[in-house]
């Protein structure tokens, strides 16, 4: 049994370079609307191409690929260099996001420039967490490895917490008009280069993982691990038990409980930007510990266990838990108090094809202390002919429905951390040493990158279809996280393997 | 239990097409000039029909290792 001395040390130097590349990632999805507007304006159908493939390819194609190059070097040439490349990588890509001109200054090599920093980030990510989770097991003693390896786990909802708290800081900060259409955006991505050069200090000064520098020491390290993790048959089979059991469900419970979550609340909840993403924060805040929990006790209930209750509990009812935040952000479910209405006209709008704006904000406040706006932008003609009104509704929730989401929310975010936490330490103990950051790295990625990554673009997908609603985006999750829990529930083995060093 | 894993392997080998199947469908459904939402553009729709290809193919080898009692008894995880 390897001893614990020094595992701290381990567990900080991989995960603070993991969050730090979280973190990364998240700031541009967070912001991608003002990144949109700065560097993708959709009156340039070039520039609105750039859009899309920034938003797609990075997580479905190179977050894979980037787990087959950097778990390729993993295994060659070690996890310390490999995992310490991606953060370089990384860092230096986002805080060069921050530093691209916008269109408006130098044209169409800013989206190219950015969608190119954004396929850095992507692959960058894609070599990460392999290596992280690989180098925390490998110094873990058998008996609490599922413990030690949660710590990784936390990284990935740490990282949107750093995100929400550095953006919503600078945003109160620099005030919202600045930080939307001046320049405050930047700083969540100039402030990256700060976090990213102190955790290569930390990291510079580990050592090699001992597992993998005693197979170095033998020679018995992989020369070719593409084609032993994907080639040979025992292996291939294990990495596709590994995706269709594990972490493609693994993938959609994580976006739904965090992201989906997320833009529901946002969009169809209407809930105000701001404490939309406090709930959110909140939550985490209150459940990230249980992926300690979950990941420690997985040492003694076994992975498999915990990691299918997760997905019981999501197919089981994430319909029920979104019906409900629905309802407690749904005015007309609400007891009314008083009602204000006003409207104003305004002329010559710049920048609009109207003669006339018509305005008209009518505020709603209930007995529970929700507050419900809803302004309408009704463009008109000189001679009287109308457009489409333009609606925009906010709900301000009281402290009641506040908390009542703030505990479903919470609910949620507890099943990632069952099929999350003890992931990591599931996936160390299925592959061997000599290609195992290769073989874990590639079905983890396509679990959350690819099925988790494309939850939002499949829920859409659906509602499209005739009879369906708010809930029915769902329907995807559930049936990926069902699907995977039969075949999990069904193939898989809930012993640990307790020898990593095979 | 073995038998069972290996009539489901069936199963992983017919849906396997089936998903490639329903996505073409609905990306010719979908894919529309006017349209301004994501589903719309063809791009989305290449990425992810070029990722879910290779994705598919490795459901069918399961299915065919589950088939073939690859899995049967007690794997080592």
């Amino acid at each position: 049994m390897q001893s614990t001395k020094g595992i701290w040390k381990v567990i900080t130097a991989s995960s603070v370079g993991t969050l730090i590349e979280w973190y990364d990632f998240y700031i541009f999805g967070s912001l991608s609307t003002i990144i949109s507007q700065k560097f993708f304006p959709a009156s340039n159908p070039t520039a609105a191409l750039l859009s899309t493939l920034a938003t797609f390819a990075a997580g479905f194609i190179v977050r894979p690929f980037g787990a087959l190059v950097f778990g390729r070097l993993g295994d060659i040439i070690g996890r310390k260099y490999t995992f310490l490349l991606t953060l370089v990588l990384m860092g230096g890509s986002t805080f060069l996001i921050g530093c691209v001109p916008g269109y408006a200054s130098i044209g169409g090599w800013a989206p190219f420039l950015v969608l190119l920093l954004r396929l850095l980030q992507g692959l960058a990510l894609g070599g990460e967490y392999g290596g992280a989770a690989t180098y925390v097991a490998e110094h873990a003693p058998a008996n609490r490895r599922g413990f030690y390896t949660s710590w990784i786990q936390t990284t990935a909802t740490l990282g949107l917490f750093l995100s929400l708290i550095v953006i919503l800081s600078i945003r109160r900060i620099v005030g919202v008009e600045e930080f939307s259409s001046g320049n405050g955006w930047r700083y969540p991505f100039l402030l990256s280069i700060v976090l990213v050069i102190v955790s290569i200090f930390i990291r510079l000064k580990m050592k090699e993982s001992p597992v993998f520098a005693k197979l170095k020491t033998e020679g018995k390290t992989s020369v070719n691990p593409l084609k032993e993790s994907f080639g040979k048959r025992e292996n291939f089979k294990m990495v596709l038990m590994a995706l269709f059991g594990a972490t493609m469900g693994q993938g959609v419970i994580w976006y739904t409980g965090q992201f989906y979550a997320q833009n529901f609340i946002l969009t169809k909840c209407f809930v105000e930007y701001e404490q939309a993403n406090t709930i959110i924060l909140i939550a985490l805040v209150f459940i990230t510990p249980f992926f300690i929990v979950f990941g420690s006790l997985s040492d003694r209930w076994g992975r498999k266990n915990i990691m299918m209750l997760g997905m019981l509990l999501g197919v089981l009812l994430y319909r029920p838990i979104f019906e409900q935040l629905h309802r407690v952000s749904d005015p007309s479910l609400k007891v009314l108090k008083s009602s204000q209405s006003s409207a104003t006209e305004k002329k010559h709008q710049p920048g609009t094809n109207a003669d006339f704006v018509l305005v008209s904000l009518k505020t709603d406040i209930f007995e529970d202390g929700s507050v419900y706006t809803e302004t309408t932008k009704q463009k008109l003609s000189a001679s009287g002919e109308k457009q489409t009104p333009e609606v925009v509704k906010e709900m301000r929730l009281g402290e009641t429905g506040r908390w009542k989401m703030i505990s479903l929310i919470s609910v949620m975010v507890l099943f990632v951390t069952m099929v999350y936490g003890p992931v990591a330490a599931f996936l160390v103990e299925m592959f061997p040493t000599r290609i195992r950051y290769t073989s874990m790295s590639l079905p983890y990625h396509i679990g959350n990158g690819v099925f988790g990554g494309l939850v939002p673009f499949i829920a859409t997908l659906i509602t499209t279809l005739p009879g369906t609603n708010y809930l029915s985006g769902l329907w995807y999750p559930i049936i990926v996280a069902g699907l995977c829990l039969i075949i999990g529930g069904l193939y898989l083995s809930n012993k640990i393997d307790k020898n990593v060093i095979d | 239990m073995n038998a069972v894993k290996r009539f489901l392997g069936l199963v992983w080998i017919l849906l396997g097409p089936v998903i490639i199947g329903v996505l073409v469908n609905s990306a010719y459904l979908n894919i529309d000039p006017a349209g301004k939402s994501d589903i719309n553009k063809p791009i989305p729709w290449i990425i992810v029909i070029a990722i879910f290809t290779p994705i598919a193919i490795g459901f069918v080898i399961f299915g065919w290792y589950a088939w073939k009692g690859e899995y049967d008894g007690e794997i080592k995880t």
